[in-house]
């Protein structure tokens, strides 16, 4: 006899098993190259927008302020601030190409810029990160 | 732009980004952002008054 407590583990199996359907990682590689894709990807719309104005929104005022986009690793601390720059995916390399960004940092507020485009992307992996977990049912 | 409203700015767009991704429920993202978003800015605040009298 199905009691209701068997019919919802069934229930809970069977969307386990559908949500493990298909490339597990497209998710992660979306929304690490677009912010917010992979919440979209998953139907999460209003986590997703608002993940995507808040890193557009950093990445875009960071430019705003004439900061550096990274270029090139001579020493620890670029590796760093180049690791997180790649981090904004598209974005980062998108800029790149436009040739957005300042050379290099001449006024105050262009430190901050720089530091604010480094965060957008490490948000950015954060994110991507939670719709992985979404995807693969570690997070409800 | 104020260093007090990119100090604001930052903390804003980081909460929203915490709260989202460290906490499940609608509920908890919403307060979990904010108590981000406070210390963010309570904090900036607190260091800037100490740095402020450190250099006195």
């Amino acid at each position: 006899m199905a009691t209701e407590e068997n019919k919802n583990g069934t229930a809970e199996a069977g969307s386990h098993a559908t949500s493990q359907q298909g490339f597990v990682y497209l998710p992660l590689i979306a929304g690490w190259l677009v912010p917010g894709a992979g919440h979209f990807l998953l139907r999460k719309w209003g986590r997703g927008a608002l993940l995507s104005a808040s890193i557009l929104g950093m990445f875009v005022m960071g430019l705003a302020m004439q900061g550096k986009l990274y270029a090139n690793a001579h020493d620890i601390l670029d590796i760093l601030g180049l690791a997180g720059d790649l981090g904004n995916g598209l974005l980062y390399i998108v800029s790149r190409v436009l040739g957005l960004g300042a050379e290099q940092v001449q006024v105050t507020t262009a430190d901050y810029g720089t530091r604010f485009i480094v965060v957008a992307g490490l948000l950015n992996v954060i994110a991507a990160v939670d719709a992985h977990n979404l995807r693969t049912g570690r997070k409800s | 732009m104020t260093h007090f409203l990119a100090v604001v700015l930052f903390a804003l767009f980081a909460s929203v980004v915490f709260g989202i991704t460290q906490r499940e429920t609608p509920r908890r993202m919403i307060r979990f952002g904010i108590y981000c978003f406070v210390l963010f800015v309570a904090s900036a605040i607190v260091l800037s008054w100490l740095m402020f009298f450190i250099a006195r």
